[in-house]
């Protein structure tokens, strides 16, 4: 979603934001369409839930529609249409408006989500959850690395899409000026953005160890609480036997990941009670892929960075592919990571407050709730195919009526 | 502790106000497109909507999120309770959305007459659905103890629902219509003169029987008007502006029929909030375990943090707000030369 705080910021030349808004402003209806969407579920799906712990949980939804999304909705607006409509100074002040309204909104959002993960600032009166410290609720352990790493997460999912489309062109010759500059702007974002993320990353894994020591058990596939524990790269989960087959793993780097102490001890999933496990293969075999996803980002974008320094970054057909080929990685890393971190969550949908399982709508036949979850599946899938397609549409058109106008000039 | 709860069913009044006033542009505008058949005409009313309707739904959003987080029984009880009218109307804000954003993706006139469509029908359907909500709530509905709607989505639609959802449509036409006028000219223009007329008719009627309907079978909703006569001045109001409103469209002035229709929603919202008052959800099983704004707010740390941030954040939207419609719409509204004689 964020995506757009980085796309936002290359504005350096007219013909370039431009271009960039386009695919934009195509995004935004889609993040529109599912913010609609999980403001009413909370209600309609979730309301023993929201009953629970509305007195904590609403304010930071409330707080991103007054002091987020407001701005962004309203400034977005400007962006895309009002070039030839508003007044320059204001046209000019909207992307950045636009870009502080995501970044703001993002906080808000992750708040509300971290309060899930690592509650504070509440006491339970009367079976919910009354706030106690809004500070604390806010700034609760797991907000800050989350939100680092979350966004951190945004920057390098919109400087792939920068360089996949700008190698795209590149590849194809089309717009070689303005695919070089952004090719060279998404570059550097991305090989920033990429490492980084491995101190979010590192940071945020951290926490998830000292606040949540099951899921980071899961995450990592370590069952028997150890000192020493190793470090795994791959391996294959069998949470039935409680082990790890084929495993390739770093002995001891775990434990000194954690503690900066190789023989620390790390408590494994065993001493925990089964009914408080996460779903282990769905938390492991997210979070793994996620971080090699992360690995190959970095090195993809080092060697970039080492093509620029030589001088043959736009002339090497070999990195271009394979910059084009990673443009949705990313988003699958995203995925992956929160489904890491939701399924990590489980049972729990307040984490040791509220069973997953006793926050539904106790009154909404589970056949309404089937037949509307089949429905919104069929709509995100029918706006995924209408998001690729546009996009898709979007960047040649605007490539091919580019150069018949301009394209001589700029090669 | 009291003020604060009273302070919050004011707020999330006045965001449910906000967003009937302006998103009631583009739903009512996108409901009165199927008086435009011109492929031009539609084009020139769009490019108005374009800009502004997606900062419009913010207001719903957001109130959904100040109920929430001010009144999360409430929240959680009519959300749950109206499961299926909410999914439709979920379906109804996506489609009007995506709608809105693509219709021009693609150079055809095929797609674009098809998107528009879309459009108006979700829009028309947005409208009724929102109207059909407010009219159960004014007169309540059946809750059990825990505070959950214990009927199904077909009594949603009775009667006097019905014809609040289509009280609803004629209203947001009315300020789709006002839209139009102020922000295009020549036929368009004309053409919105005449629908305004029309929906104006049409809800004066409307609002006529829904009185008299409340007179005789729901008087309940009358007791705080006797408590506190004071209050009498709200639906004053909103009949002066009805009654006024035909004045207004002879004027020569291009925006003065959406300011009327603004305030006339403004005051009927006023209305609905003096009617309901305490009560968010009459319980028609039992009155006395309402939902009200008593016994379901949220804790008074809560309603204190998120009034310290409304009264933040509220007024700069005001502000860029107003500054953003200026800018798009302040240049045609001044030089409009209206024709005004069309109207009559």
């Amino acid at each position: 979603m964020q995506r757009r705080y980085y796309r936002t910021r290359d504005k350096i030349y007219l013909q370039m934001s431009r271009f960039w808004v386009r695919p934009l402003a195509v995004t935004f209806v889609v993040g529109v369409v599912s913010g609609v969407v999980m403001e009413f579920q909370f209600g309609t799906n979730w309301a023993q839930y929201s009953k629970y712990v509305g007195d904590i949980f609403g304010a930071p939804l409330a707080a991103e529609g007054v002091l987020a999304f407001f701005l962004e909705s309203a400034f977005i607006g400007v962006l895309v249409w009002g070039e030839k409509r508003v007044s320059p100074a204001i046209y000019r002040l909207s992307s950045l408006l636009v870009a502080l309204g995501a970044t703001l909104s993002a906080f808000w959002i992750i708040v509300a989500n971290s309060w899930m993960q690592t509650p504070a600032g509440y006491q339970i009166v009367g079976g919910r959850a009354e706030l106690t410290s809004f500070v604390e609720a806010v700034f609760n352990p797991s907000t800050l690395p989350r939100y680092l790493h979350t966004i951190d997460a945004a920057i390098i999912t919109g400087s792939f899409f920068v360089l996949g489309i700008s190698a795209w062109m590149l590849l194809r010759n089309r717009e070689l000026e303005m695919a070089r500059k952004s090719l060279r702007i998404g570059l550097i974002a991305a090989v920033i953005a990429c490492l980084a993320q491995f101190g979010t990353g590192h940071y945020h894994t951290l926490q998830v160890a000292s606040t949540q020591p099951e899921k980071f058990a899961a995450m990592e596939g370590l069952f028997q609480t150890e000192r020493s524990a190793s470090f795994m790269l791959f391996g294959q989960v069998e949470p039935e036997n409680r082990i790890v087959r084929n495993q390739i793993a770093i002995p001891g780097l775990l434990s000194w990941l954690v503690t900066m102490d190789v023989n620390s001890e790390i408590r494994g999933l065993n001493s925990f009670p089964v009914n408080e496990w996460p779903p282990v293969k769905a938390t492991f075999y997210t979070f793994h892929p996620m971080v090699i996803l992360g690995i190959l980002f970095f090195l993809l974008s080092l060697w970039g960075l080492v093509l620029l320094k030589k001088n043959t970054l736009y002339s090497s057909r070999w990195f271009l592919r394979l910059a084009m080929i990673a443009m949705p990685l990313p988003f699958i890393a995203n995925e992956l990571g929160w489904i890491a971190a939701e399924a990590g969550r489980q049972p729990w949908i307040v984490y040791r407050l509220l069973r997953t399982a006793d926050a539904v709508s106790v009154n909404v036949p589970a056949a309404q709730v089937a037949a509307s979850l089949v429905m919104f599946s069929v709509i995100a899938l029918l706006l995924l195919g209408l998001w690729v397609f546009l996009i898709a549409r979007e960047v040649k058109q605007a490539v091919a009526g580019d150069s018949s106008e301009k394209g001589v000039a700029s090669i | 502790m009291t003020w604060l709860q009273i302070t919050w069913f004011i707020l999330v009044g006045v965001l449910l106000a906000g967003y009937t006033v302006l998103s009631g542009f583009d739903l009512g505008a996108g409901h009165l497109l199927y008086r435009f058949r011109n492929p031009e005409e539609r084009e020139e009313i769009l490019y108005n909507l374009k800009p502004i309707w997606g900062v419009n739904q913010v207001w719903l959003l957001t109130g959904g999120g100040a109920l929430f987080a001010a009144f999360p029984r409430v929240y959680a009880g009519v959300f749950s309770g109206f499961y299926l009218a909410l999914m439709l109307l979920l379906l109804a804000l996506i489609l009007r959305s995506v709608a809105i954003e693509i219709d021009h993706e693609i150079d055809s006139p095929g797609w674009t007459r098809s998107w528009e469509k879309a459009f108006l029908i979700a829009s028309s359907l947005v409208c009724l659905l929102l109207g059909v909500a407010m009219g159960n709530l004014l007169v309540g509905l059946p809750l059990d103890e825990n505070g959950y709607y214990t009927g199904t989505f077909l009594e949603l639609l009775n009667v006097f629902a019905l014809l609040t959802g289509i009280f609803a449509v004629c209203l947001l036409g009315l300020q789709g219509a006002g839209f139009i006028i102020a922000t295009s000219r020549g036929t368009v223009q004309e053409k919105a003169y005449i629908s305004a007329q029309r929906y104006w008719m049409a809800s004066f009627v409307i609002f006529v029987l829904l009185s008299l309907y409340c007179l005789l079978f729901e008087p309940q909703v009358f007791v705080n008007y006797q408590a506190y006569p004071v209050i009498y001045l709200i639906p004053v109001l909103l009949v002066s502006c009805l009654i006024y409103y035909p004045a207004a469209l002879k004027k020569s002035i291009s925006y003065l029929p959406v300011l009327v229709s603004s305030l006339l929603l403004i005051s009927l919202w006023g209305v609905l909030g003096a009617s309901m008052f305490p009560a968010l959800v009459p319980n028609t099983a039992n009155p006395v375990t309402s939902l009200t704004l008593f016994n379901s707010s949220s804790s008074e740390l809560t309603l204190k943090v998120m009034l310290i941030l409304a009264l933040c954040g509220l007024p700069l939207v005001f502000f860029y707000i107003a500054m953003i419609y200026r800018q798009f719409f302040a240049r045609n509204a001044a030089q409009s030369t209206v024709n005004q004689n069309s109207a009559g």
